[in-house]
């Protein structure tokens, strides 16, 4: 098997080979480490991206807005992506933000599980029918589970999901009030001796 | 009185960086504290009688357990080689998880002699290899089997029976990555499981030599002396395979230096040192003198740094001893002022060591912070802007920016990854093919470029508008916005000029490692010694922790 630190390095220099700057080719590595680390096919799909990577002919997206079309190819995700990761604090306000034809998505996703760190929100991805939700780049909860390389994600969608509680008030309080009985009634004795400070703490 | 930490346009200076000598800070050091109270034991030991075969030594606590495996094998003459690009070594050692089962051991046997070309698992931490002194070896060998001791002169011109040529851990070839095992305590500090490794495999050396002389001339032998064992060390071959782990760990490199850099100000902050403290430091000064009279090498370079160091003390033991009153408040405050004022660099970081000896209250809370979560800093603030990222450029890299890249001198050389090894080389861009594909370690060359481009760049641009056009200077701006935080993280000069000396970085790295003895064999290799004079494994409970200035070599 081999180590995430080894994958780290081969992604790396793998990236610089294919063209990209060293900066951008550092981020890429550590993304496919990531994605390696939660279960998802990064070597497969970094590896099959660099192969069709001329042929394709991929587009930059240097600048997100809320609608990114692309002119006549797929977008390139590893520069969609970094651009997506460093430009998130200007983007973080809007509720949803759409892309049409992510070449390789897969390798898109690592950026976006990172502005989920960035910003401190989840974010819910979509590429096509697969659905990811990015947890602050802690973990990826998903419907998808195979081990194979997707091509492109002709729409792919990014919310921004408010920090808000999943469950309801109602819910909290009944929870809430079975913990309550763990603990101690307090007699007038256990007021005066249990805490620490007693009765003479405003001294 | 407060007294500032050093300027690092002065210290991370390379030929600073490479006057670094070991102190209390260095990670054998701290690895010996740690582990003394560990359970040693060897366990299997099945060599025949040339000595090849495996064995296994063990350090245990609680349920857990690191287990030194070593598989000893012959090796042709002319196949001996301690280059990067020898294939096979007199032994190899991987350093395991746990305690290995009869199947780890055939799977090991098989992968471990072949070091590069071969894979290890998440069960192995570390991997080594290391080659006979053959010279210190033979003779000890020949004369324990004729029932006599060696020849100490000899010995302490070697100093060691055997040499590492590589040390690997963190996911190298399959190894464990590093996030399975960093939380543990004892091993929260940086190298520890590799200094375990060398440590273990120099008992195995001494082990291993009693037994061939026993099984030479069973009625005669004698064993080697312990005191002559404890003055003998791990040898070990650097290349510049070390030298791109300081520019690429900026925040990790940060954190040694700053670790010595916070202990030097905490002790020259001490309003009346304790006359034992000061006695100690004299004791230790005087003492060290042994390892600097014993240190002998072929280089010129090193022969003239030795000799500055040499009278530099004897100049600084003079001044001791005629005019230098302890009781003073602050007095070694007053010691360092005098030092950085009449001392070579050799010297001043040799006594900057020196003064760290007695003072176990403030080295060892910095010794746990020399570790360093990397990937926290890994992300760009790309909300700052650009006269930010200006002003930070012109505050840290004020000595780079003056640099003059058009001049063929400082643009000399370029740093790449050889094909056939997979490791780091430098080469000189103007003679030979390469430099296209050179490796991110020009940093200098690259900041003055990024700052050439931030002039005339407008200064309210935010970095994420200024990188979607500049994403060719990203590593550096990256590299910026740490060193903002981390003072000590880069190196303030330029790595790829005409007068570089490599051997100055590796030497940082060793002398945090805790090496001595540094015998330069070109400006991009050199020899070390480790452990030299250390207690050996059955002796931790009790030992000397000054140990490293008794050697008797």
């Amino acid at each position: 098997m081999k180590s995430l630190s080894e994958i780290d390095t081969t992604s790396k220099r793998a990236s610089r080979a294919a063209g990209y700057s060293w900066g951008i080719s550092e981020e890429v590595g550590k993304n496919i480490r990531m994605l390696e680390m939660f279960g998802l096919p990064g070597i497969k799909n970094l590896n099959d991206f660099f192969k069709k990577k001329k042929k394709y002919q991929f587009e930059n997206l240097n600048l997100i807005s809320l609608n990114n079309k692309t002119v006549k190819s797929h977008f390139c995700p590893i520069i969609s992506g970094t651009s997506f990761l460093d430009q998130i604090k200007s983007l973080e306000n809007l509720n949803e933000i759409k892309f049409e034809k992510i070449g390789y998505p897969l390798l898109f996703l690592p950026f976006v599980s990172r502005a989920s760190e960035v910003v401190g929100k989840r974010l819910f991805l979509k590429l096509d029918d697969r659905e990811f939700l990015l947890n602050f780049n802690n973990n990826i909860y998903s419907n998808f589970i195979k081990n194979n390389i997707i091509e492109v994600a002709n729409f792919v969608s990014i919310q921004f999901l408010n920090n808000v509680d999943s469950f309801l008030e109602k819910e909290w309080n009944e929870l809430y009030q079975l913990s309550e009985d763990t603990f101690v009634e307090e007699t007038d004795s256990l007021k005066q001796s249990g805490a620490g400070a007693g009765l003479t703490d405003n001294d | 009185m407060e007294v500032k930490l050093r300027n690092p346009n002065v210290i991370m200076k390379l030929s600073r960086l490479g006057s670094f000598h070991q102190s209390k800070l260095s990670f054998l050091r701290s690895f010996l504290k740690e582990f003394k109270d560990w359970e040693y034991k060897r366990g299997l030991f099945e060599l025949d009688e040339f000595g090849h075969g495996t064995a296994v030594y063990s350090f245990k606590k609680n349920t857990r357990v690191y287990s030194l495996i070593c598989f000893a094998n012959e090796l042709n003459e002319k196949e001996r080689s301690d280059r990067v690009i020898a294939t096979k070594w007199d032994a190899a050692f991987t350093l395991y998880d746990g305690v290995p089962s009869k199947q780890d051991l055939d799977r090991l046997r098989n992968e471990v002699p072949r070091q590069e070309v071969g894979r290890l698992s998440y069960k192995e931490l570390t991997l080594s290899r290391a080659n006979k002194s053959v010279r210190a070896f033979n003779h000890v060998v020949e004369s324990l089997s004729q029932g006599k001791q060696p020849d100490i002169e000899l010995l302490s011109k070697i100093g060691y029976l055997y040499r590492t040529t590589a040390v690997y851990g963190s996911g190298k070839f399959g190894l464990a990555d590093r996030f399975r095992i960093k939380h543990r305590k004892e091993i929260y500090g940086p190298f520890r499981l590799e200094m375990m490794l060398v440590y273990l495999v120099r008992q195995f050396t001494f082990d291993q030599v009693n037994h061939i002389a026993k099984h030479k001339n069973s009625r005669k032998a004698v064993s080697l002396d312990l005191e002559i064992c404890r003055n003998l060390g791990i040898g070990n071959s650097t290349g510049l395979g070390m030298a791109p782990f300081i520019v690429n760990h900026p925040t990790l490199l940060n954190n040694w230096i700053f670790a010595r850099e916070t202990a030097l100000k905490n002790i020259r902050e001490i309003k009346n040192v304790k006359i034992e403290d000061s006695d100690l430091f004299k004791l230790c000064l005087k003492k060290s003198i042994k390892n600097i009279t014993s240190w002998t090498t072929d280089s010129n370079y090193q022969q003239k740094k030795i000799r500055s160091l040499l009278n530099d003390l004897k100049k600084f033991i003079e001044f001791m001893e005629t005019n230098f009153d302890f009781s003073k408040e602050f007095s070694f405050n007053e010691v360092y002022l005098w030092v950085e004022k009449n001392l070579e660099e050799e010297c001043i970081e040799y006594i900057v060591s020196m003064m760290m000896e007695p003072y176990d209250d403030i080295i060892n809370p910095l010794i746990n912070k020399m570790s360093s979560e990397e990937e926290k800093f890994f992300n760009i603030p790309t909300e700052r802007t650009v006269l930010d990222l200006k002003k930070i450029l012109e505050e840290k890299y004020l000595e780079i920016l003056k640099i003059d890249f058009s001049k063929k001198e400082n643009n000399q050389n370029f740093w790449f990854i050889s094909k056939n090894k997979e490791e780091p080389r430098m080469a000189d861009r103007f003679k030979e093919n390469g430099s296209d594909l050179e490796q991110p370690l020009a940093i200098a060359r690259d900041i003055k470029k990024l700052y050439e481009v931030l002039l005339v760049t407008k200064s309210s641009s935010t970095i994420d508008k200024f990188l979607a056009i500049n994403n060719h200077l990203r590593h550096v701006v990256r590299r910026a916005f740490i060193v903002e935080k981390f003072p000590y993280s880069e190196i303030q000069d330029n790595t790829i000029s005409q007068s570089i000396i490599p051997i100055d970085m590796l030497r940082l790295k060793l002398s945090f490692f805790g090496a001595l003895k540094f015998d330069p064999r070109s400006d991009k290799w050199l020899r070390i010694c480790m452990f030299q004079g250390a207690p050996l494994p059955n002796e931790l409970k009790n030992y000397d922790a000054h140990w490293v200035y008794n050697s008797i070599n």
